[in-house]
């Protein structure tokens, strides 16, 4: 099935944002697509990819701001941003859900982020005409 | 849309270097879960998952052999190694916790082709 503007693609985000440029080449891509008309239906961030979404991190102000690159595409574009819960969890971000779950004190996700299973993936192709993956 | 896709995933790293490894086996059990076609391909440094006697558990991590064994239940049957990389670690394939199919690099290439999703870990 093809929309009308275009494809519908989905991305799968598994490099470190403060490593290495996977995340960074993803927004580039995700800028890229949607400049052309094409619809991205979810990103996923697995692995490394989940650490993206810390609310805590701060950069220094001399370099990209990888959460913010994020985050002000999502605002722009809509973009659904989804973390793998146990990718996540081991890297001390949680929703409000998991920290009561957890018994820790407070969520410590950025608002543009949701946490949701494998099973967002696994929808995310099955939804889309491509998945395009960084990083791993 | 909801479209079935012939999904493979390549898992390329070691079992215990990072978390890819584990990443990239939940993935596939988890399509399987949905109900999705997947297919596993170890390839370079991922054919050291199918050592038969890894001890995970002594690096304080869920021993790999003993998840992939479980494929099966999963109806993961479709399971395939690299013959060069297995022979490059002396990996001997008829010893891993699961049955693989030994792959020849073109057999790599074409498994590739007739697949419709590449998924790399």
């Amino acid at each position: 099935m093809r929309s009308a503007a275009g494809l519908i693609y989905s991305l799968l985000v598994m490099s470190h944002p403060a490593s290495g440029h996977g995340s960074r080449t993803a927004v580039a891509f995700a800028r890229g697509a949607l400049a052309r008309g094409h619809r991205i239906h979810r990103v996923f961030f697995l692995d490394d990819g989940a650490a993206v979404g810390a609310a805590g991190a701060v950069f220094p102000q001399d370099e990209e701001n990888p959460l913010e690159l994020w985050t002000a595409l999502a605002a722009t574009h809509s973009l659904e941003l989804v973390l793998c819960v146990s990718s996540a969890l081991r890297r001390g971000i949680l929703d409000t859900g998991e920290a009561a779950r957890h018994e820790r004190g407070t969520a410590t996700i950025h608002r543009a982020f949701t946490i949701a299973g494998l099973g967002q993936l696994v929808d995310a192709w099955t939804s889309s005409e491509r998945l395009v993956t960084f990083g791993g | 849309m909801n479209g079935r896709k012939r999904a493979l995933v390549v898992s390329r790293h070691s079992p215990y270097g990072g978390t890819l490894a584990k990443s990239a086996l939940d993935l596939a059990l988890a399509a399987a879960a949905f109900d999705q076609p997947v297919e596993l391909l170890f390839m370079g440094d991922g054919v050291l998952q199918l050592l038969p006697a890894q001890e995970g558990n002594a690096r304080g991590r869920k021993d790999m052999a003993r998840q992939l064994a479980a494929l099966p239940l999963y109806d993961i049957d479709h399971v395939y190694a690299d013959v060069e990389a297995a022979a490059r670690y002396g990996v001997e394939l008829g010893a891993a916790p699961i049955a693989v199919h030994p792959l020849e690099p073109g057999a790599i290439r074409s498994l590739m082709q007739a697949c419709d999703l590449l998924l790399g870990f």
